[in-house]
């Protein structure tokens, strides 16, 4: 079920560094919000508070606050685990388990949530890769190992091991920046497919895929090279492309800098 | 158009001619590096045949089957059989000790530890790796085996209704199964530094997807960590499986020397074939040193077999992987 995403005076830190500052970002669910912005703005490092996965980093850490449906992420009832099981992420690089089958890949996190039944295992599978369009071109080989598959065909596929564990929201950290230009748009088309049933968030370097797919944009910049990332702003995707109101996003989305 | 100038273009030609010279150089110098390694096997291979050959050809068939070694007697009765035995279930011992320790510490250094705790112990790993085996050899003779008799007794009293661990004399100390704690002590950390370096391969993205799938610490090591090292691993153990059978000098000072082909392990003796020739070299006369050079032929072909072995095994995991076939 989508669930809405509240986050608050999210500053991260990686050591003494301070990667972003102060970020308030209200995610609505079953929608796409997509976070734009040059390199190093911190986009990825705020992508990845919103799932925990930023503490997995050596020497990482934040303060503020993340609320899932208003229930705290951070609170002491959740350990990063549960967080993680909930809020389901797409990486940059597919990364299925190169040495798993494709269904034991798309099998793999319901397995971690004790699921044991090979019917039910079985059902779901085929409902993720169907749902994450790769069903057709798989289902006759789903014991053939991940990696003799196709980058756009593995990011999928990553998609699908996200979704089977039917998580709240789906966060997408650059998911087309290592693919190309086709499985890209195969990619953009399963997003707004998927948004009728999850909260998305998106993380892009590529203005276009910001402007073809996301309902909402948020703007996230630095002032200089030791400056931590901070949210510019935020709106509707059409107004964010067309009028926006800060003009640091107007330089950016057009093309002036970043 | 550009017209090349003559001058230029000879002095280019000429600079060519030289970098062709040290091209010429180059190969003629790996070349020559190259045929020195099979010049060396040829040479080992040779010098093994030639003085095995006399030793086998009296022994005959009962070179594999004899356990005792009196090559100098006349007649000689003379066999691999004990030794091979020794050096084979010494080593097997040794691995089923110090695989899982190994293993284990290696996890522990690289997914577990705080990274300044993992560095000093990564160092202290390096350093037991580095210790010379005459040094785990005096270690183990006056501080290990002693120390083992209270271990072997209890395992004698709690599984000794399994032949290997029982002794019938209830005498333990200098046993095959002593040797072989000194053994594992010895390749525990070869084994571990390695199955270390492999664990740091595994890619970021690779643990980071079982993470994000909500896997414990435990989870993403067994999801992601283990299938991606199995070829490594492997590796690892069989370096330390190599340096477990040829091991001579720590062997030769903790084992009381004894031929025979016998599972109890905890009772003292027993030989293996590089502690043997270590011991008889010296005293042995003409033939005798032929049938230990005969004795080093085999152990040769064991560690041949075991390399052939594990290349097969990595092969295989590797190949199933790219199949599928977990």
């Amino acid at each position: 079920m989508a669930k809405r995403i509240e986050a608050g005076g999210v500053t991260a830190w990686f050591g003494s560094f301070k990667a972003i500052d102060d970020i308030g970002l209200t995610i609505e669910p079953k929608q796409i919000t997509a976070l734009i912005g040059p390199s190093g703005c911190g986009k990825s490092t705020f992508i990845r508070t919103l799932n925990r996965m930023h503490e997995v980093v050596p020497g990482a850490r934040m303060e503020g606050k993340v609320l899932l449906d208003g229930e705290d992420i951070y609170g002491p009832e959740f350990s990063a685990t549960d967080v993680r099981r909930t809020i389901g992420m797409v990486f940059q690089r597919p990364n299925p388990f190169p040495t798993m089958s494709i269904r034991d890949n798309v099998a793999a996190g319901l397995r971690l949530n004790g699921v044991r039944r090979k019917a039910e295992l079985d059902d779901a599978v085929e409902r993720s890769l169907r749902l994450a369009a790769l069903w057709d071109e798989v289902s006759h080989r789903l014991g053939r190992a991940a990696a003799s598959l196709s980058g756009g065909q593995q990011q999928r596929l990553c998609i699908a091991r996200a979704i089977a564990v039917e998580p709240d929201v789906l966060l997408m950290d650059e998911p087309c920046s290592a693919l190309d230009p086709v499985s890209t748009l195969t990619i953009e088309d399963l997003m707004s497919d998927l948004k009728d049933q999850y909260t998305i968030v998106v993380v892009t370097h590529n203005m276009q895929q910001a402007a073809r797919v996301s309902d909402v944009t948020a703007f996230f910049t630095i002032a200089g090279a030791d400056e931590p990332g901070r949210l510019v702003e935020v709106g509707a995707t059409s107004k964010i492309f067309t009028k926006p109101d800060d003009e640091r996003t107007e330089a950016y989305i057009t093309g002036r800098f970043g | 158009m550009t017209a090349v100038d003559p001058p230029a273009l000879a002095r280019s030609a000429r600079r060519r001619r030289a970098t062709r010279r040290a091209d010429t150089a180059f190969r003629l110098v790996t070349l020559g590096s190259g045929l020195v390694v099979v010049v060396l096997i040829v040479a080992i291979g040779v010098f093994l045949f030639v003085h095995a050959t006399p030793a086998f050809r009296k022994a005959g068939s009962s070179f594999f089957t004899e356990k005792a070694w009196f090559p100098d007697n006349s007649p000689a009765r003379f066999g691999i059989a004990a030794l091979a035995f020794g050096t084979v279930l010494s080593s097997i011992v040794a691995l089923v000790l110090a695989v899982p320790v190994a293993v284990g510490s290696a996890l522990f250094l690289t997914e577990l530890a705080p990274r300044r705790l993992g560095r000093v112990v990564g160092y202290l790993l390096d350093l037991l790796a580095a210790v010379p085996s005459v040094v785990y050899g005096l270690w183990g003779i006056y501080y290990l085996v002693p120390r083992l008799k209270p271990v072997e007794q209890w395992l004698d009293r709690t599984v000794g209704f399994i032949p290997l661990f029982h002794s019938r004399a209830g005498i333990y100390g200098r046993s095959l199964f002593a040797a072989s704690v000194v053994l594992a002590i010895m390749i525990l950390p070869i084994i571990a530094a390695i199955s270390r370096e492999i664990f740091r391969q595994v890619p970021r993205a690779d643990r980071e997807a079982a993470l994000a799938l909500g896997a414990t610490r435990w989870e993403a090591i067994r999801l992601a960590v283990l299938p991606y090292s199995r070829g490594g691993i492997v590796g690892a153990v069989m370096l330390g499986l190599g340096r477990a059978l040829g091991e001579t000098i720590a062997i030769a000072m903790v084992l009381a020397a004894a031929f025979k082909v016998d599972f109890h392990i905890l009772e003292p003796g027993g030989n293996t074939i590089a502690a043997n020739i270590a011991t008889k070299f010296g005293l042995s006369g003409g033939a005798g040193r032929d049938a230990l050079v005969a004795s080093g032929l085999v152990l040769f072909a064991i560690t041949l077999a075991v390399n052939v072995v594990a290349r097969g095994v990595v092969y295989r995991t590797g190949l199933a992987a790219a199949e599928g076939k977990p």
